[in-house]
C-alpha cells in the first residue's frame, strides 16, 4: 500500500455566477479507506461529486488522483485515472439490457478497434467473450446474474441501486464515490446495501467516498467523516467526534428538512 | 446610399414578416419544448386563403386587405386542428424525438395536401395594397415596404403587452416556465396550450399578408423555406423569448437582403447572391456553438 | 456457474450467408432469362440504395438517437465526388471499358466519394457535441441546405459558377456503370459492416449515449470521439449510396437531395423502427419499390406517407421491427420446431 492518497483534493471550489457552491474543499483518501460525506440538503455534496467526476471543471483548486493532477479533464479521463461514481437519482442506461449496463463500463478495457469491430476478427470474440464474463462475475456478486437479459428499467428499485455501483466496478477504479446509495431504500434493503459495501470493499481493496444526508447511516460504516454546509467544510473526523460537533448539530437541527 | 437604404427596407420589410413567423415558433417551443415544422407551412394555408378571398372582399366593395380575416380564421383552425389532431396524443406519450417526428411528418401532410387541392404551380395573389410610393430626401420607398414594416412593429408591440400584461398572457409564461408548477397553480395547461397555438397560427396569417403584398404568389412548399428562416431567427434571438424572436427575425432578414446586395462585391466575386440561404443556416450553426441559448437567452446547464 | 460462450450463442452467419448467395443465385437467374428487364434491375437498384441510406440514417438516429435531416447532402457529396472521378477518369483514359476496369473505376470512385461524405458527416458530428434533440436535427438540415446551396453553385458540379449566381444545371455525362449484380454485393458488404458495427462496442456505447450522455461519461465512454464516429461512419454510407445513384442515373440535379428526400429516409428508418437495422432494411426496400407500384397514385404518395408516418408515431412509436433484428436462423429453427435458437444466458439458478 502505498502513501499517495487515492484521491485528494487541494482548496478545491467552484462558483456559479457568483455563489460559491463548494468552497475551500479539502479532503484525502487512502487506499482501502471509507469515508463519509454528509451535510444538509442543498449543502454542495453532489456538486463535491460532479467536481470528482469531472462533469463540472473546478474554478479554484486542485484534484489529484493517486497524485497525478486531474484539473480539465473529461468525465471519461477522470474513469481512465480511477475513479467511478452512482448518481444520486439512479441513472442506468434504462432500455439496456442489465448486462450491456456493466459491459459498457468496460469499455476502456476493450483492446480491440474499428477494424476488429467491423469484422469480427478474433480479437473481437476474444475480448467480447472476456467482458461477458467479467460483466457476469460483477452481476453475480449482486445476485443480478440471472436477470442479466433483463431490460434494466425492469428491475426493482433496490436492483437497480445495485445495478449502478456494479456498473461503476466494472471501470476498474481506485476509488468508488457512492451518492446517496441508500435513498428511497427501506430499512432491510439498506442493510443489504450496507453488507454490499463493506463486501466490494474487502473484495475490491478499493477506497469509498459515500455521501449521505442521513447521519446515522454513515456513523455505522465509515472510518472518517467530512462534513459540509452551504460549500463549506464544517467538520471532519471520526463518527463520535462528528456527531458531538455543536457546528454539525446547529447544521442539523437549523437546516434539516 | 439611395441603394443601401432601399436595401435597409427591404431587409426591415422581410425581417418583419420573419419575426412574425418566429414569434410563432418561439411561443410554441417555449409551452411544449417542441419545433413545430409546420408552423412555415400555416403560412401557405394563409396565402391559399387569400388568394381565394380577396376576390370575395374585394367584390363586396371591401379593401383587399380585410381578407386577412379569412386567413386568420383558417390558420387558427388549421393551428389548432393540428395540436388537437397529432401533437397532443403524441405529446401525452412523452417522447421527444416522436414530437419531432409528428411535426416534420405534419409539415409533409399540409404541403402535400395543398398540392393534391391546388396543384404544383403557382397561384397569383391579388393586390393587396393600394399605396403610391413615398419620396423621402431623394430616396423613393416603396409604399408596401413601408406599410409591411408598420404592421409587423405595431403586431410585435401589441403581443409582447399581451404577453407581459394580461392574465393569459401570464399563463403562457407560466406553463413555458414550469408545466408541472403551473397545473398546481390552478392553470388550466392544455387550454393555454390551444391559445398558444391559435395566437401563433393568427400571427402566421398576418405574416402571410405581408408576404403576398411583397411577392403576390401561393405555392404548396412557399412556406417550407420561410419557415426554416424563421426558425434560424428564433434561434437567433433567443427560442422561447418573445422580444428575441422580434430581435432574431429582423436580424436574418437585414443578413438576406444586404447579403443578397453585397456579397458579390464584398468577397471579390467569390460568393454570389444564391449563397444567402447558405449564410442564413452558417449563422445558425455559428450561433447554436458559440451561444444556444440565443442573443437573449441565458444559458441553463443540465442537472446532474 | 456455467458461462456460455458467446460465440456459440451468436446466430450462426453462415445460415444468413446461404440466403444471401441464394438470393443472388436467384437474382442471377431471373436476369438471365429476362424476367428482369432493365427496367426492374433499376427499381431494385434504387431498393439497394434506399437500404444502405436508411441502414446508415438509423446509426445516427436509432442508435445515437439523434435525428438527421440532412442525410441526403451526404449522398450528394458521394455523388457528385464520385461522378467527377469516373467521368475524369475516362476522360484520361484509366480503367475504361466493360468489366473489370469499369468495376474498379467505379468502385475507387464510390468509395472516395464515400470517404468525402464522411469528412463532412464529422463536420456535423462536431456541433452534435454540444446539441442534441431538436436543435441538432435542425443544424443537420442547415447543413443539408448549406450543401446543396454550395454545389449547386460550383461550376465543376453543373452549376453556373460561384461568380454567376443563379440556379446550377445538372451535371451529365456520368457513366452509367454501376450494375445490379456488383450494386447488390455492395449492398450486403455495407450492411454487413454496419451490423458487425452495431453489435460491437460501438453500438453497445451509442445506444448508451442515446439513454444518457452523463452517465455513458461518468463510466469511461468517451462521448466525443463516439459521437463523431457515428456521424462519421452513418455519412460515409450514405456517400457510398451516393456514388450507386449517379452512375445509375447518369446525370445529376441537386434536386435529387433536397430536404424531403432527407425526410424521406428518416420516414424509412421510423417504418422499420428505430435501432433495428434490418427493420431499415425492410422498410427501404417496400417504401422504395412501392411508388414503383402505385404510379397511378404518385401525387397522393407523400400525402400518404405523411399521413402514416403520424399514425405510426402515434400508434407504434417503435416502428415495424422495434429494436429488434429479424434474422434467418430464427425464422428456419422456428420453421423447423427447434424453438428459439437462442440459447438464455444468465448462468444456472440459485
Amino acid at each position: 500500500m502505498s502513501d499517495t492518497p487515492v484521491l485528494k483534493t487541494v482548496n478545491l471550489g467552484i462558483n456559479f455566477g457568483g455563489l460559491k457552491a463548494v468552497d475551500d474543499f479539502n479532503i484525502e483518501i487512502m487506499q482501502g479507506e471509507l469515508v463519509g460525506l454528509i451535510g444538509p440538503n442543498g449543502a454542495g455534496k453532489t456538486t463535491v461529486f460532479n467536481l470528482l467526476t469531472g462533469v463540472y471543471a473546478p474554478t479554484e483548486g486542485d484534484i489529484f488522483i493517486s497524485g497525478k493532477r486531474v484539473n480539465g479533464l473529461k468525465p471519461h479521463q477522470f474513469v481512465a485515472e480511477g475513479i467511478a461514481r452512482t448518481f444520486q437519482n439512479i441513472r442506468l442506461f434504462k432500455q439496456m439490457s442489465v448486462i450491456d449496463n456493466v459491459k459498457i463500463a468496460c469499455d476502456q478495457s476493450i483492446k480491440y478497434k474499428l477494424g476488429g469491430g467491423l469484422l469480427h476478427s478474433k480479437l473481437y470474440w476474444d475480448e467480447e467473450q472476456r467482458v461477458h464474463e467479467k460483466a457476469l462475475e460483477l452481476l453475480k456478486l449482486f445476485n443480478l446474474d440471472t436477470k442479466a437479459d433483463f431490460v434494466a428499467s425492469n428491475l426493482p428499485y433496490g436492483q437497480q441501486r445495485k445495478l449502478e455501483i456494479a456498473r461503476a466496478l466494472a471501470t476498474d477504479m481506485k476509488i468508488l464515490l457512492l451518492d446517496e446509495p441508500a435513498a428511497g431504500m427501506n430499512p432491510v434493503e439498506t442493510a443489504e446495501l450496507l453488507d454490499s459495501i463493506n463486501m466490494i470493499r474487502d473484495k475490491f481493496g478499493i477506497a469509498i467516498l459515500l455521501i449521505e444526508h442521513d447521519m446515522s447511516l454513515v456513523m455505522n460504516v465509515c472510518e472518517r467523516i467530512t462534513v459540509i454546509d452551504y460549500g463549506r467544510t464544517i467538520a471532519r473526523g471520526l463518527p463520535s467526534e462528528v456527531s458531538n460537533n455543536p457546528d454539525v448539530i446547529a447544521a442539523y437541527l437549523g437546516t434539516d428538512d | 446610399m439611395a441603394v443601401f437604404v432601399q436595401q435597409l427596407l427591404n431587409g426591415l420589410k422581410i425581417g418583419s414578416v420573419y419575426a412574425l413567423v418566429a414569434l410563432g415558433y418561439t411561443m410554441v417551443y417555449g409551452i411544449i419544448k417542441l419545433i413545430n415544422f409546420a408552423h412555415g407551412d400555416f403560412i401557405m394555408v394563409g396565402a391559399y386563403t387569400l388568394v381565394f378571398t380577396i376576390p370575395l372582399m374585394v367584390a363586396s366593395g371591401m379593401p383587399a386587405w380585410t381578407a386577412v380575416i379569412f386567413a386568420v380564421v383558417a390558420c387558427v383552425a388549421v393551428g389548432v386542428g393540428v395540436e388537437k389532431v397529432a401533437y397532443k396524443p403524441v405529446r401525452e406519450k412523452g417522447n421527444r424525438m416522436s414530437a419531432l417526428i409528428t411535426a416534420v411528418a405534419m409539415s409533409l401532410f399540409l404541403e402535400n395536401l395543398a398540392q393534391v387541392l391546388f396543384g404544383a404551380s403557382p397561384k397569383t395573389v391579388s393586390n393587396i395594397f393600394k399605396i403610391s410610393n413615398i419620396t423621402v430626401g431623394g430616396v423613393t420607398l416603396n409604399g408596401n415596404t413601408i406599410i409591411t414594416i408598420i404592421i409587423g412593429v405595431v403586431v410585435m408591440l401589441v403581443l409582447q403587452a399581451f404577453v407581459q400584461n394580461t392574465k393569459m398572457g401570464r399563463a403562457m409564461r407560466a406553463v413555458s416556465e414550469d408545466r408541472e408548477a403551473s397545473i398546481l397553480a390552478g392553470i388550466k395547461v392544455n387550454q393555454t396550450i390551444t391559445l398558444t397555438f391559435a395566437i401563433g397560427s393568427g400571427l402566421a396569417a398576418i405574416a402571410s399578408l405581408m408576404y403576398c403584398a411583397a411577392y403576390p404568389q401561393a405555392m404548396p412548399t412557399m412556406g417550407s423555406m420561410l419557415g426554416l428562416k424563421a426558425f434560424v431567427a428564433a434561434v437567433l434571438g433567443g427560442i422561447g423569448i418573445v422580444p428575441g424572436a422580434m430581435i432574431g427575425g429582423l436580424v436574418i432578414g437585414l443578413v438576406e437582403s444586404l447579403s443578397k446586395a453585397y456579397l458579390t462585391t464584398l468577397t471579390g466575386g467569390v460568393l454570389t447572391s444564391a449563397f444567402s440561404d447558405a449564410i442564413v443556416f452558417g449563422i445558425l450553426i455559428v450561433v447554436l456553438l458559440i451561444k444556444p441559448a440565443g442573443i437573449l437567452g441565458k444559458d441553463v446547464g443540465e442537472k446532474v | 456457474m456455467i458461462i456460455p460462450n458467446i460465440q456459440r450463442k451468436a446466430k450462426n452467419p453462415l445460415v444468413n450467408l446461404i440466403g444471401i448467395i441464394v438470393a443472388f443465385a436467384v437474382l442471377v437467374i431471373l436476369v438471365r432469362t429476362g424476367v428482369v428487364s432493365t427496367y426492374i434491375s433499376g427499381i431494385l437498384m434504387t431498393i439497394c440504395i434506399s437500404i444502405i441510406m436508411a441502414t446508415s440514417l438509423n446509426i445516427a438516429t436509432g442508435f445515437l438517437g439523434q435525428i438527421a435531416l440532412g442525410h441526403c447532402g451526404f449522398m450528394a457529396i458521394g455523388a457528385y465526388t464520385s461522378a467527377l472521378i469516373t467521368k475524369a477518369m475516362a476522360n484520361s483514359n484509366i480503367l475504361v471499358g466493360a468489366g473489370a476496369p469499369n468495376f474498379f473505376r467505379f468502385l475507387i470512385a464510390i468509395i472516395i466519394g464515400g470517404a468525402l461524405a464522411a469528412i463532412f458527416g464529422m463536420l456535423v458530428g462536431i456541433p452534435a457535441l454540444r446539441l442534441k434533440g431538436d436543435y441538432l436535427a435542425i443544424i443537420t438540415l442547415g447543413f443539408g441546405e448549406i450543401i446543396r446551396v454550395v454545389i449547386q453553385n460550383l461550376k465543376f458540379c453543373g452549376g453556373n459558377g460561384l461568380s454567376q449566381g443563379a440556379a446550377g444545371q445538372a451535371l451529365v455525362g456520368i457513366s452509367r456503370i454501376s450494375n445490379i449484380y456488383v450494386v447488390y454485393w455492395i449492398t450486403v458488404v455495407c450492411v454487413f459492416l454496419m451490423y458487425c458495427f452495431v453489435r460491437s462496442r460501438y453500438g453497445r456505447a451509442l445506444m448508451a449515449i442515446r439513454e444518457d450522455d452523463v452517465s455513458s461519461g461518468a463510466t469511461g465512454l468517451n462521448v466525443t470521439y463516439y459521437k463523431v464516429l457515428a456521424f462519421t461512419f452513418s455519412a460515409f454510407f450514405a456517400g457510398i449510396a451516393g456514388g450507386i445513384f449517379a452512375h445509375y442515373i447518369g446525370s445529376l440535379s441537386i434536386n435529387n437531395f433536397t430536404f424531403m428526400k432527407s425526410v424521406e429516409y428518416v420516414i424509412m428508418v421510423v417504418f422499420g423502427g428505430m435501432g433495428s437495422l434490418t427493420g431499415s432494411i425492410v422498410a427501404g426496400g417496400i417504401l422504395s419499390a412501392l411508388p414503383e407500384a402505385l404510379r397511378r397514385f404518385a401525387e397522393y404518395r407523400m400525402l400518404v406517407y405523411s399521413i402514416a408516418l403520424i399514425v405510426v408515431v402515434i400508434f407504434k412509436p417503435t416502428g415495424l421491427l422495434g429494436t429488434r433484428e429479424f434474422s434467418l436462423t430464427n425464422v428456419l429453427s422456428r420453421f423447423f420446431g427447434k424453438g428459439k435458437a437462442e440459447i438464455k444466458d444468465g448462468g444456472q439458478d440459485e
